[in-house]
């Protein structure tokens, strides 16, 4: 057989086979999507969170995140619209993952803010200014808590809750039930236990809708 | 009869080298189907045994047409390095080497392995077995070249 004729069939022979892998493999998945079985509440979401939407929804979405994520804060507005988009049945649950540098010690300023019911006006300025306070994906923890001067906080009690034991209990809380649930990237989202295998605000509504027409 | 020699030769050489080939195709293609396709998480040393495995994939094809044996020593260098950091990655798996001396990210830990075969192969020894394969063959063809 001629060289050239040999090398092109085999490089076909091999990229047919790879992509036919990838559809087998593709279609597996989609009917595993929907037999993946919920995670027990209790490792999923946390009492004494912070939530926005109705505490009376039926669908949470529970986020777990790191303010010095880019798509997280690409991510923020279109979560909120999916609580807008169904009034009353959905609500959000966020769940620390300081997966970059530095962010360890913002999600503290996060969770004292929390205490003092600041927490989504908190998150709110921290993702519309982030590259004001990350530099080269390093969290830089003063520039972020300069940032949160204007918030109503009573400034003594926010200082003392930031390096509060029962802060950084919750932090550590939400860490290990991401090692268990192997959140490896944020944001990592489960909607009612089921987490989100294929990635995007497509897939994200979807998996919201299926649990809506499961649960109403 | 020396010009019917060297063809043969020729055409040994030339089928050791494409065999190379498509088994650094496959390989290619297979590690990216773990990672992007079964998006299992890639630690360092396989990275560093990808840079030596994907130049070969568009390197091999250029010494095959026309036929080019000195391709032994660009390609023999970079199966070199991708032999010694499989090995190192092997021998970390089985716990020869200590964890402590491990390169990595704390969230993916080059002593974890995903996938396991026949109870032994799993992906840094099957990385060390496809190097080990290619690195034998890049020698036949240099030694039929040289003969």
């Amino acid at each position: 057989m001629n060289k050239k004729t040999l090398f092109i069939g085999v490089s076909l022979a091999i990229v047919l086979a790879f992509i036919a892998a990838v559809s087998i493999f593709k279609t597996e998945q989609t009917s595993k999507n929907k037999n993946v079985k919920a995670t027990p509440t209790n490792i999923v979401e946390r009492m004494n969170a912070p939530t926005k939407g109705s505490q009376d929804a039926k669908v949470t979405i529970v986020e777990f995140f790191d303010p010095a994520c880019e798509t997280c804060s690409v991510f923020y507005p279109l979560v909120n619209n999916l609580i807008k988009r169904y009034p009353g049945k959905v609500k959000v649950m966020m769940r620390y993952a300081p997966l970059h540098k530095g962010s360890d010690q913002v999600v503290k300023l996060l969770e004292a803010a929390h205490l003092q019911g600041q927490f989504w006006p908190a998150v709110d300025i921290l993702f519309k200014n982030q590259q004001r306070w990350t530099r080269h994906h390093v969290a830089q923890p003063q520039s972020a808590r300069a940032l949160l001067t204007n918030l109503p906080l009573d400034n003594e009690q926010f200082m003392r809750d930031v390096s509060s034991e029962n802060v950084s209990n919750m932090i550590k809380q939400d860490i290990t039930d991401g090692k268990t649930l192997k959140v490896r990237a944020t944001p990592q989202f489960f909607v009612n236990g089921k987490p989100l295998i294929n990635f995007g605000y497509k897939q994200l509504t979807q998996l919201v809708e299926e649990a809506i027409s499961e649960a109403y | 009869m020396n010009e019917i020699a060297t063809k043969n030769t020729v055409q040994k050489g030339w089928m050791l080298l494409f065999l190379v080939w498509i088994l650094a195709t496959i390989s290619t293609l297979a590690s990216l189907f773990f990672s992007e396709i079964m998006k299992l998480p890639v630690c360092s040393l396989c990275w560093y045994q990808r840079i030596a495995m994907y130049p070969l994939v568009l390197i091999l094809p250029i010494a095959l047409f026309p036929f080019d044996a000195k391709v032994t020593r660009y390609a023999g260098i970079l199966v070199l390095f991708g032999w010694l950091t499989a090995l190192f990655h092997v021998l970390l798996v089985a716990g020869i080497i200590p964890k402590s001396a491990q390169p990595c990210v704390q969230d993916i830990p080059c002593s974890e392995t995903h996938l396991n075969i026949f109870g032994f192969l799993n992906m840094p020894m099957m990385s060390l077995l496809t190097f080990s394969i290619m690195g034998l063959l890049l020698f036949l063809v240099k030694k039929s070249e040289s003969s």
